[in-house]
Formats: structure tokens, C-alpha cells, sequence
């Protein structure tokens, strides 16, 4: 019974409402649905409106479809996989299914569902099928799978050949490929667990503070917020207690690189958040793990429970009492937006993933209103690298201004598509010798949400002085139709945007729209001052980083391929319309069999 | 520790108390920064973003961001007012607003905010969205059509044991307010009148209730919103 397998769902996570995503997960894995009548059952056992489940359960890519099917299958549609062939692996998954994508067969045994990035950009086409992993699709792949899934085969065990690395560990078993194409001294080079932590403990909180920010550690998730200083505001906020929360949610299109980092130094990570949170006063932290990597779950913890036996994680750390400290892993469920870090608080705390508004920032007002530190995982990294080997060490790799390595994901058209660690300070076109993508026309750097540039500033540096990047790295070859690029990445923002502020709810609408008309060959000159005037508006009014980068697709473009737009808008006219009388009247002239007086054509010209 | 701080407004000299935001510290020195979302007493959701000023350059909500000493404040400029503008033409393109028919015209903040901003046709083509008008339950409908995602409602009503009775659905453009039909039913005739009151446009009526004041006597029609702030340049 729905209501007996609830109610026992909802008490093994003790009626916490702040569980809420934890409790929507287990029931929809028991039930293989969540239907509103399920929803009424959880807001009853926890006491809350139904309303307020409901607008959890709705707003999480993996929770909203009432009916997800026995196998859930979730095709990445993102433009990478849309150039590695997803459309044909589409085509095929729909013909042996019998039903198209959004739909489950009639049978509810296989749900098709598009998604976007599931951060496995160097091995597409990829699909996630009920938590499972599976990357490199072929179409005879694609047809075995459905013939599987409807012979009611067990999908974990199809998921071959296993991938390198831990990848094909026991805990692990997935197909994913490590695919580290340079490893640097940072973030993967080898480490000797505990190293990082002894250093911290002989210090105090403040001289560890000191060393990171001597070491001018800037924040490696795109922005470059000094991580000690986020530290020092942290420590002295007086609100107890204090957390450390690492972001693990890299959702930005292209990037995948945190995936490997935790897949093969998980310990390197999770002694940066222990030093943090020694750092800051905290005894408490939370990785709060995107759901596409839900099946690297079992093994973060299995690296936990083994540092909590060699007393690298519990009280006494590294022998110093007071030293305590302990990680919880928490999982998303399919959502972009809960990468700015106050979203992800709130989806940490069981809510919808909407920012809130700043000030107050986490360092003040963070998890459960305490002050806490937001950090991603590299940056936790580089930190603990940073402690074992000291700031002066670390100061000698990349510029003066932008200390240390970056870890980039590099897919799209480039024959060595995986994750290289640099220093700062790599040319665009240094990347590109190194990744065997040479004659891309284009380069999209930071994702959708940072710039598209072309050949001729592809001597420009990855840097916070120049190209800020979170390390998604995307190539595109001379043959690439840059508007489909531009367009894939507008449908991904208006899906993302979480639909709080006006100008990124409706503005990406409507930029989108406007963007079609031009690759429609209906735009003007005018159109192109309007989209560029519109872009400006919703990134200067929305509330939070998606809505103030998601026109940057747009606009990059605009800037930097203008020649691709004006070829396609008409420079002599000022107005074209988007009516087009002789379609409007088609179905009415089929029905009557009458012609209209006149020519269409003519009443077309106003 | 002073308990004044000093600020300037579009170069004009004013005076606020810490703690206080933007939006507040204008209208207790007689300037209006339009907004449409914020509702007196009710933490504001900053969703609509039509109060946004300039502050250092950086683009802030007025009706969130905290006054503090020295700050200039850039608002009754063309680029920004052309913002507000284009916002509120924004949402009357995301929805399916026909005023003349409208039981909140007159009353409508979104109506009164177009007329202030001289709005004759939105900039952007209609969206023309296939929105319902649908029950919520015994005492309150909801015309989909209307909504401008504002959660006045979210934020305002809740039950006596502060249960949620309205609240988001969705996200992107698909995002969408509704209720708890149950808790919605049950509520006592005053809260269900403040949930109507409180929505700044004509989504949530309170059934078999309308046109008790005539369109031509309403607020709006006798005052332009924001005339009961701002006081002219000394």
C-alpha cells in the first residue's frame, strides 16, 4: 500500500521536513511514481501543506514527471551530445520503445525523458537510465538497452565495459572514463592522506585562514571570490554553529571535471573540507552532490567511513583535541540553478533550489541560517594541496594574479575530449594543440554562461584576469553552425531559469524567440539592436547570476560572429513580418476549397 | 554609532535608519520608487524587479538591498526607468491581461504601473500562454491568465498552525501559484478577502464577490499609484 510505504519512508528520515528531497527520492524509487495523491500522503505524515510538497516535487528535473516509467531513461540533449549523434540515439531509443521522448509506454515499464548536461560531455552520446550511467551510445546500444528493459533485465548490469580509474571498482561499476588527458601538481597529483590535515593541526584556525589566503586561492567555481577571506568573514560571524558546505552540483554545460576529481581524490577533497572547517569553526559539512552523479554516492562514502577509521574525519582529528569534524553527502535532483550557492542551500535544507537574495551573504546567513561557507569542490581541493605543500609552493604555478592550476573540461570537436589540469595563464590555443582541436572556428569558454570567442583571440589566457572559467571548455570545428549552438544553450536557460525574477523568467523567453525569427531569416537590423538591448536589460535587472550570464550565448556571439547575423537579416528593410497570411489561411482554404479575391501575396505588403 | 545614516537619491539628500532598505528609506523621504511585488508588512520576495536601482554602479533590488552610510543611489534615470518599463510590459506579454474585463481593474498595481510608465504596446511580442481559470478551492478562484508570480500569496497567507495556502509550482515560465484546496476551503472569510486584496492583479477572486466598487471609483482612478509618496522637489 502507497500510504503504509510512505508513511515508512517518511519516519526513516524522522519526519524531518528538511529531508523532503531525501523523502521524495526513496518514495519515488519504491513506488516508481510520485503522483499528487502520493504527494497529499507525504505533506500528511510531515504535517505541511500539500502545496508546499508539490512545488518541491515540481520543480526538480528528476522528480516532475508524474510517471517516470520502471526505467527511467533520461537522454542528455545538450549540444555536445546533439554533435556526438544524441538525435539518432533518439530516433532509435523511440522506435524499439514504441512512443516518443516525454512519453512512458503504455505498459509504464520505459519512460523517455531529455535532459540536459549529465556532465559526460567527453563520452557522449550518454543516458541515464534509473541512476545508471551509460555513456558512448551506439544505436545497436541504444536497441539492446530497450530490448533489455523490456525483457526486465536488471540495467546496473548492462552498464559494460566498465570505465578506468575507480570507475570500475567494486562500489562503483560504472562505464564512465576518468579520461585525464594532463594531470598538474595540484589537483592530481599523488597524495598522502593526512598530509593536509597534520599541517592544519599544528596551526591554529587563523594561521591556516593566513596560509590560503598568502597563497591567493581564488575561488575555482567561476567568480574568483578569495577563498580565505570567505573563510576570515566566515570565522568571525557569531552565529553558531558554523558549517562548510561543498559545492558539488557543477551543472554548467561541458563540465565534468569535478566528477573526475571525485572519483579519484575524493580524500584529497574531503581533508580540504575538514581544514575548512577547522578554518572557520565548523564541525559540520555537507557535500551536496548533483543527482547525475548519485552513483558516486556509494563510493564518497565508503572514502569517508575509511577516513573516520584512520581518524582523519571524528573528534581528535590528526590527534588534536577539538579537532572535530564529520561530512555528510546530500544529493540534488536535477537542477542548474542549484549551483549558485544559495540555491543550494535551500535545496540542502529539503526546499525548492531558488537563490535568495544577498545581503545577507552565506558567510552570515548560510545552512539553517548559520554562518557558512560555500566552496566548490576544486577550490577544497587546492586548499588541502595547499596546506601539504605550502602557499610559497603553490604561488609558483599559474600568474601573479591567478595562483596555481585550473582543471578544464575540454569536449566537443577535438580529438582528446577529458579533463587536463593547467596553469593559469594557458592560452585558448595552447589548450587546443594540446587537446587536438586546432582548426575549431570557435570556443566557448565557461560554458553557456561565459563567452564564445573566435580564432583571433585564441591567444587569450585562461585566467581571472582575462578568461574567468569555471573549466567547462567547449570546441567547435569550422563546420559548426554556430546559431544551433546559440540555441541549444537559450533552450537549456530557459528551462534552468527558476522562474522567481521577471527579466530571466520571461526576458529568456522571449531573447530565445527573437533569436528564431533571425535564424528563420525574419529578422532585421533592428531585431539585432533589440535582442542586444534586451540581453543587457535582463542581465543588469535579474536577481541572480543565472539570469545576469544567461544572455551571454547571444551576446558573445553577437559581439564576436556578428558577420553570421547580418548574413541573416535582411540589411535593406526595417520591418518584415512574422505573419505570413497564405499559412494563416491554409487550413481555412483547404476546408472551403476557396481561393481568396485577390493574391495573398499582395495584402503580405503593408 | 549613529542611528541616522545619510544617503542621496538621485543626488538628493536623504536620511534613513539602519536596517532599513532602499525602498523604504525613499518613501520616508518622500520619493517613489515604483515597485510592484513588495506588499507593506510582508517580507519582500524581490521577484519583480521593477524597483531596481543602480547603487555603485551595480544593479540592486531597492526593496531588498539594505541602505548604509554615504551610498548614492541612481533611480528616476532614463535607462532605469526604461527597465521598470520594459519590465511591466514583460509581464503583460507573459500573461493574457484584457483590463476592460478585469474585475481588479482600477485596482490592478500592474494596470496602475503601466499607466505611470505611459505603456501604449509592450515592445515584446505577446507569449499568448494557454493559462485556465481554476477553482481553489470553495472560496477563491485563481485566473492563471493574471498571475504575475509576485507570492504576495506565498508569503502572506498561511493558516493559523502557519501552514502553507499558496505556494510555487514549477519552474521557468511553466512556474505557476496554487493552493492547498483543503486549507484554501477552510479559510476564515477574512483571510480569503486579504488573499484577493493582497494579489496586486486580478488572480485570486473570491468567488461570487465583484464589482462591489464601480470601475471609475477605484484607487487608481482617483490617484496614480505612487502619488501617496512622492512629494515634490523643495
Amino acid at each position: 500500500m502507497p500510504k503504509g510505504i510512505i508513511e515508512t519512508v517518511v519516519a526513516r528520515h524522522r519526519k524531518d521536513r528538511t529531508r523532503l528531497l531525501d523523502i521524495v527520492r526513496d518514495v519515488r524509487e519504491e513506488l516508481g511514481r510520485i503522483t499528487p495523491e502520493d504527494t497529499a500522503l507525504i505533506a500528511a505524515s510531515l504535517g505541511v501543506s500539500t502545496i508546499e510538497v508539490e512545488g518541491v516535487v515540481t520543480f526538480y528535473h528528476f522528480f516532475g514527471n508524474e510517471a517516470a516509467g520502471t526505467y527511467a531513461v533520461y537522454l542528455n540533449t545538450n549540444i555536445v551530445a546533439a554533435m556526438k549523434g544524441s538525435t539518432a540515439i533518439k530516433a532509435v531509443f523511440e522506435k524499439a520503445a514504441g512512443v516518443p521522448f516525454g512519453n512512458v509506454t503504455p505498459d509504464g515499464r520505459i519512460g523517455l525523458h531529455e535532459t540536459s548536461c549529465i556532465g559526460m560531455n567527453d563520452q557522449e552520446p550518454s543516458a541515464i537510465i534509473n541512476g545508471t550511467i551509460f555513456t558512448r551510445l551506439t544505436p545497436a546500444k541504444a536497441k539492446a538497452l530497450v530490448t533489455a528493459m523490456e525483457a526486465g533485465k536488471d540495467i546496473r548490469k548492462l552498464a559494460v565495459p566498465l570505465g578506468d580509474g575507480a570507475n570500475a571498482s567494486k562500489v562503483v561499476r560504472s562505464m564512465v572514463h576518468n579520461n585525464i588527458r594532463r594531470k598538474g601538481p595540484v589537483l592530481f597529483a599523488p597524495f598522502r592522506s593526512g598530509s593536509a590535515l597534520k599541517k592544519a593541526a599544528s596551526l591554529s584556525p587563523e594561521d591556516v585562514i593566513a596560509e590560503v589566503k598568502r597563497a591567493n586561492l581564488l575561488g575555482r567555481g567561476g567568480a574568483g571570490f578569495p577563498t580565505g577571506l570567505k573563510w576570515e568573514f566566515c570565522r568571525r560571524e557569531k552565529g553558531q554553529p558554523h558549517y562548510v558546505v561543498c559545492n558539488a552540483d557543477e551543472g554548467e554545460p561541458g563540465t565534468f571535471k569535478d566528477r573526475v576529481i571525485l572519483t579519484e581524490m575524493p580524500h584529497l577533497l574531503f581533508e580540504g573540507m575538514a581544514l575548512a572547517g577547522y578554518a572557520i569553526g565548523a564541525s559540520e559539512g555537507v557535500l551536496y552532490l548533483r543527482g547525475e552523479y548519485a552513483y558516486l554516492k556509494p563510493h564518497l562514502e565508503k572514502v569517508l567511513a575509511g577516513m573516520r577509521r584512520k581518524k582523519w574525519l571524528g573528534t581528535g582529528i590528526a590527534g588534536k583535541r577539538g579537532f572535530t569534524f564529520d561530512i555528510a553527502v546530500m544529493l540534488g535532483a536535477g537542477a542548474y540553478i542549484c549551483g549558485e550557492e544559495s540555491a543550494l542551500i535551500e535545496s540542502a535544507q529539503g526546499n525548492r533550489g531558488e537563490p535568495r537574495d544577498r545581503p545577507p551573504f552565506p558567510v552570515q546567513n548560510g545552512y539553517f541560517g548559520k554562518p557558512t561557507t560555500v566552496n566548490n569542490v576544486e577550490t577544497l581541493c587546492a586548499a588541502a594541496r595547499i596546506l601539504a605543500k605550502g602557499a610559497d609552493w603553490f604561488k609558483t604555478l599559474g600568474t601573479p594574479r591567478s595562483a596555481g592550476t585550473k582543471v578544464l573540461s575540454v569536449s566537443g570537436d577535438c580529438k582528446k575530449p577529458g579533463v587536463y589540469e593547467v596553469p593559469f595563464g594557458l592560452s585558448v590555443a595552447s589548450l587546443l594543440a594540446m587537446a587536438g582541436g586546432g582548426d575549431a572556428r570557435a570556443v566557448q569558454v565557461g560554458g553557456p554562461s561565459g563567452a564564445c570567442i573566435p580564432r583571433a583571440q585564441f591567444e587569450r589566457a585562461i585566467a581571472f584576469e582575462d578568461l574567468a572559467t569555471g573549466g567547462s571548455v567547449i570546441v567547435f570545428g569550422p563546420e559548426r553552425d554556430l546559431f544551433e549552438v546559440v540555441r541549444n544553450f537559450m533552450d537549456f536557460f530557459v528551462e534552468e531559469s527558476c522562474g522567481w525574477c521577471t527579466p530571466c523568467r520571461v526576458g529568456n523567453v522571449l531573447l530565445k524567440r527573437e533569436l528564431e525569427k533571425i535564424m528563420a531569416g525574419k529578422g532585421t537590423v533592428r531585431d539585432l539592436e533589440e535582442i542586444e538591448a534586451w540581453g543587457k536589460m535582463i542581465k543588469a535587472t535579474s536577481r541572480c547570476g543565472l539570469g545576469q550570464t544567461s544572455p551571454n550565448p547571444i551576446l558573445t556571439t553577437l559581439q564576436n560572429f556578428r558577420e553570421m547575423y547580418m548574413a541573416k537579416v535582411d540589411a535593406g528593410r526595417a520591418f518584415i513580418s512574422e505573419f505570413d497570411l497564405e499559412e494563416a489561411i491554409r487550413p481555412a482554404v483547404a476546408v472551403t476549397g476557396q481561393k481568396p479575391a485577390g493574391h495573398a501575396a499582395e495584402a503580405d505588403h503593408e | 554609532m549613529s542611528n541616522i545614516i545619510k544617503i542621496t537619491i538621485d543626488g538628493r539628500e536623504c536620511t534613513a535608519r539602519p536596517g532599513q532598505t532602499v525602498l523604504e528609506a525613499a518613501a520616508a523621504n518622500g520619493i517613489y520608487i515604483p515597485s510592484l511585488c513588495r506588499f507593506e508588512g510582508l517580507k519582500p520576495a524581490g521577484s519583480c524587479r521593477v524597483c531596481t536601482v543602480r547603487v555603485g554602479g551595480r544593479y540592486q533590488a531597492s526593496c531588498t538591498f539594505p541602505v548604509s552610510e554615504g551610498m548614492a543611489v541612481e533611480s528616476a534615470v532614463p535607462d532605469l526607468e526604461d527597465m521598470r518599463k520594459a519590465i511591466v510590459e514583460m509581464l503583460f506579454v507573459e500573461g493574457n491581461h484584457m483590463c476592460p474585463t478585469c474585475e481588479k481593474s482600477g485596482n490592478c498595481e500592474l494596470q496602475a504601473l503601466a499607466y505611470r510608465f505611459r505603456m501604449l504596446v509592450p515592445r515584446f511580442p505577446y507569449l499568448f500562454p494557454k493559462k485556465a481559470v481554476e477553482p481553489a478551492g470553495s472560496k477563491l478562484l485563481m485566473e492563471q491568465n493574471r498571475c504575475i508570480k509576485c507570492l504576495r500569496c506565498a508569503t502572506g497567507i498561511r493558516t493559523k498552525d502557519n501552514k502553507k495556502v499558496f505556494g510555487p509550482l514549477h519552474r521557468s515560465v511553466e512556474k505557476k501559484l496554487f493552493v492547498d484546496p483543503a486549507l484554501a476551503s477552510a479559510l476564515p472569510e477574512r483571510w480569503a478577502r486579504k488573499a484577493m486584496d493582497r494579489c496586486p492583479v486580478g488572480c485570486i477572486l473570491r468567488k461570487e464577490v465583484g464589482f462591489a466598487v464601480p470601475v471609475g471609483r477605484r484607487k487608481y482612478d482617483k490617484a496614480p499609484i505612487g502619488s501617496d509618496i512622492e512629494k515634490p522637489r523643495s
